[in-house]
């Protein structure tokens, strides 16, 4: 037996494919009869609808079909569905306003679907789209979350445009801690709208079979079955079994392509209604003002400390902005996936959080990498680093008088650590990023002009959604566990079914290590299957870092299965006692003996039983597993930045950036990592670059890359990663999930950062994305002030 | 209105009636089949859909399929070797993680050959600078610079 697959480098399964372009995406699938949709958006952020004509459209070349809201509304197509009821702090349900696939009555936001058109081309599709004429009056658009409550209604349903004010934690414990306080430190944020811009854009194309009465949609989805369910149970009211969804390869989520999308919806019903297949690709201009952007918080936060910097409570109001109706998701995110992380890494043992969520004339918000998590940290960590400034106390040393050292620790917003070493991270990071040294170096950049800041970020993410009965007690409309199938054939080779998906996270090759690991196989002799509804029994699909924490629990699960037959099928080839029967590495063995048969050697059995205990066991080697998680996984880690800022651009360089992060165990060193890379990318890319914006018409003037700053090679450094690992306690493999920590914790490091080198100046806070046009602005503003 | 265009595509000859409008893209990736070259945006920043024209790295949604009428065009599809062996830069990628989703990853390798064919052992600096005009939402690139780098040096040593 060589070395263990577990922590092992292992290269990649997937790559071989999309290194020599032979990876299938949705837009590279194209059948037989295949028919082109194209949507007509609105330009408009308010409207109402006045009429649609569609008669020119028709009767243009190649054209098939053109379908508005109107012909769903007859064909009884329902809305689209929210999966998470939030209750009111007066008891109230949260205000759920239609969201019919194509616009009825009204328009909400510029690039909502007004018609569909279809045709035999893609090019005839277009030119018959700009024949459709609608006519539109124009309403005021409602763009600032902020004054939303005070402006004309989005929806019947929500006169006041609020969809819920909802409220966690102890108020008057945290009132009477305010009113204790030593010190109090506050600050007004916003935190900043993102656009995910996952590399393919999204894709649908289905088909209708009469012959079977059944469909078929493949979908740039993260998760299928959730789409199924989803699609067929509230929308279109098809009988699941009579749908299969299927997500091929996909182009990176990063959460943009876990809900239902209207045109999902549109070209499965158009599917049965022309009879051919019909295929969507967004452009990436619809993408950016159709696809669920993320973030978007206006928040005033305090913290009350002791005369010893001791945390005494912390008091948060974020007004969330919605967009203008609710995505999939969009509800918890800024309720049950932010409100309880407010603890962070600290006893700070009061909390109260209340959070006013909003509609406005905007894309729908929902998840994006973190969501939610990356929100509570900002606000946790620029506070806390903000009051050590102001107490004039090392940032560093401040966190470690508050961490939390027991475990489990049950925090005052609802979630309970199981386990964790936070001083040990921060020591480590703290010598990696050489903080020691940074007096000298802001000194050195100071000679030549420049304004060096260095912050640090000590995040904590509830990630391995969720347990089940807890997610319902919540609000949550479905189940949270995760499915796996083990398909041992009879020379012993295993097909892996996962109801996880990978779109980049390399499922493929880090589920084949665990796989293998445990079987005794060489990793090729195992393959993992997903993302396609036909295949695998169910499955809840891939965001919040579930994948190995709950998914992999599943197929650790049904490993055990797997291993408890074998051990039956082994005591009767080996003529022993089961209980006499030790496994180890694809080797059953009768203990004190040299008496032994391979993994190998027991599925062939299994499957040619001549000499198998047919009276007592099944023929076969085959075991599903659900798994439902006993608590959410807590990844926690500690990253260090160091900025170095041109006071007569603005333009902000990152120097150094270290991380350590504690993931639990880790499976793959080398995927974990990238998943690192990629996530502080994108966390830099909100602190420094990327800025959604909105004019007050509700237009959304950043919707290309021209417009929208996407992270580039040449303006990111090179990462010093380093890991810790205090396993998680209450899953089989003991691992926590690591892919959206470098989002959550990389905002406030940068911004700690970048408030630091201007700090001398009088500036305590700059909004992301603090690009060089925003810091040079601040500076000039503080230059004013000073003259 | 259709013209009549050819070309040669990984060393075959190929030729079709296409509408005037169609980009070389869409010549490649609908009317060839050759779907390992991506669209990933509509305003030639993205990069995904970079494949060589007469040897040099082209983004084929800025040009027509018109306008590479009688030339050599290469993609994705063609540089791994016939039997199936990663191209040296392809390897590289493989060898530093360099790709995660793969939607990048065809336009990245494309143009990372184009730049290694006169960068024999790049610097850091002058590999992330030749990645300007392509965009992966996934790595951060951190892996994919040591890719390049590493394919650039696999490439001069004859691997």
């Amino acid at each position: 037996m060589g070395a263990s697959l577990i922590g092992a480098r292992v290269e990649r399964k997937e790559d071989y494919r999309f290194l020599t372009g032979s990876g299938q995406y949705t837009d590279d699938l194209t059948f037989p009869g295949q028919t082109h949709a194209v949507f007509i958006r609105s330009p408009h952020a308010h409207a109402r609808l006045k009429s649609i004509n569609t008669a020119m459209a028709r009767k243009a070349s190649g054209v098939l079909a053109v379908f508005t809201g109107e012909d769903l509304a007859a064909a009884k197509v329902g809305g689209l569905p929210c999966g998470w009821l939030i209750t009111d702090v007066n008891g109230q349900p949260m205000k759920e306003p239609p969201y019919p696939p194509l616009a009825q009555g009204k328009v909400r936001f510029v690039g909502e679907r007004v018609a569909a058109v279809i045709a035999e081309t893609l090019h005839q599709a277009r030119d018959a789209a700009d024949l459709v004429e609608v006519d539109y009056e124009p309403l005021q658009a409602v763009v600032d979350p902020a004054r939303a409550c005070s402006l004309p209604a989005l929806h019947e349903a929500a006169p006041d445009n609020t969809c819920y004010v909802w409220a966690l934690g102890d108020k008057q414990a945290v009132d009477a801690a305010f009113a204790r306080a030593a010190h109090v430190t506050r600050l007004d944020f916003l935190n900043n709208r993102l656009i995910p811009n996952a590399m393919e854009p999204r894709s649908a194309n289905a088909s209708y079979s009469r012959a079977n009465d059944s469909y078929t949609l493949y979908v740039a989805s993260q998760n299928p079955h959730v789409e199924r369910l989803l699609m067929t149970a509230f929308v279109l009211g098809l009988p699941e079994h009579k749908v299969r969804v299927v997500a091929p390869d996909v182009g990176g989520g990063f959460g943009s392509k876990i809900y239902l999308y209207a045109e999902d919806v549109v070209v499965t019903w158009a599917a049965k209604q022309i009879n051919r297949p019909v295929k969507w690709t967004a452009e990436r201009t619809e993408s950016f003002v159709s696809d669920a952007h993320g973030r978007d918080h206006v928040t005033v936060a305090e913290l009350a400390l002791d005369r010893d910097g001791a945390f005494l409570a912390m008091r948060v109001r974020t007004t969330a902005n919605l967009g203008a109706y609710l995505s999939t998701f969009s509800s918890c995110i800024p309720t049950i996936l932010y409100a309880t992380l407010l603890a962070g890494q600290y006893r700070t043992p009061a909390i109260h959080c209340e959070v006013t969520a909003v509609f406005t004339n905007t894309a729908p918000v929902d998840a994006y990498r973190g969501a939610g998590r990356p929100e509570a940290t900002y606000v946790v960590e620029r506070l806390v680093e903000t009051a050590a400034r102001e107490l004039k106390l090392d940032p560093a040393e401040l966190r470690r008088r508050n961490f939390i050292r027991e475990f489990p620790y049950q925090t005052p917003v609802a979630l309970c650590y199981d386990t964790g070493d936070y001083p040990a991270t921060l020591d480590a990071v703290t010598d990696m990023a050489k903080v020691a040294g940074f007096p000298a170096r802001k000194a050195e950049a100071a000679r030549r002009g420049k304004l060096r800041g260095l912050g640090y970020a000590c995040y904590i993410e509830a990630c391995g959604l969720a347990p089940s009965n807890v997610a319902g007690a919540l609000g949550a409309r479905a189940g949270l566990y995760e499915a796996a199938e083990i398909r041992v054939h009879p020379t012993g080779s295993v097909t892996v079914f996962t109801g996880s998906h990978s779109h980049g996270q390399g499922h493929e090759t880090t589920f084949a290590q665990v796989v293998a690991e445990r079987f005794g196989l060489p990793i090729e002799n195992v393959d993992i299957v997903h993302g396609d509804t036909s295949k695998v029994l169910f499955g809840m699909g891939t965001y919040g870092s579930r994948s190995l924490a709950v998914g992999g629990a599943a197929i650790a699960k049904a490993l055990d299965k797997i291993v408890a037959k074998g051990r039956k099928i082994a005591a009767h080839l080996l003529e022993a006692a089961e209980a006499d029967i030790e496994y180890e590495h694809g080797v059953f063995k009768v203990a004190g003996t040299d008496k032994q048969k391979t993994f190998g050697e027991v599925a062939f059995a299994a499957y040619v039983p001549h000499n198998y205990p047919l009276d007592k066991l099944e023929p076969g080697l085959n075991e599903n597993a659900f798994y439902d998680p006993k608590n959410f996984t807590f990844p926690a880690g500690s990253y260090v930045c160091e900025v170095e800022i041109d006071p007569d651009t603005g333009q902000t360089s990152i120097v150094n950036f270290s991380a350590v992060d504690d993931f639990g165990k880790i499976v793959n060193p080398m995927i974990v990592e990238g998943q690192v890379h990629g996530g502080l990318t994108q966390g830099i890319g909100q602190a420094l670059l990327e800025a959604c914006r909105y004019d007050a018409a509700g237009q959304l003037v950043t919707a290309s890359f021209l417009d929208y700053c996407l992270p580039r090679a040449d303006e990111l450094p090179n990462f010093n990663l380093s890991t810790r690992e205090t396993p998680c306690t209450h899953n089989p493999l003991g691992v926590k999930g690591c892919g959206e920590a470098g989002a959550i914790g990389a905002p406030a490091a940068v911004m700690n950062a970048v408030t630091d080198a201007l700090w001398s100046m009088g500036i305590r806070d700059i909004p992301m994305p603090a690009n060089a046009q925003g810091v040079w602005r601040a500076i000039q503003r503080q230059n004013g002030k000073a003259a | 209105m259709t013209i009549k265009v050819s070309m040669q595509v990984n060393g075959k000859p190929v030729s079709a009636e296409v509408e005037t409008r169609t980009l070389l893209v869409n010549y490649i990736r609908e009317q060839l089949r050759l779907t390992g070259t991506h669209v990933g945006c509509d305003t030639a920043q993205c990069g995904a859909c970079t494949v060589h024209v007469n040897g040099k790295a082209v983004k084929s949604c800025s040009i027509l399929a018109m306008q590479a009428e009688g030339t050599d065009v290469l993609t994705i599809e063609g540089v791994a070797k016939a039997d199936g062996t990663l191209h040296p830069m392809q390897a590289a990628f493989k060898e530093n993680h360099g790709l995660q989703c793969g939607f990048c990853t065809p336009g990245m390798i494309m143009n990372a050959i184009d730049f290694a064919k006169s960068h024999p052992a790049p610097s850091e600096q002058e590999v992330r600078e030749s990645l300007d005009g392509n965009l992966c939402r996934c790595t951060g690139y951190q892996n994919i610079v040591k890719s390049v780098m590493a394919g650039a040096r696999n490439m001069h040593a004859g691997r």
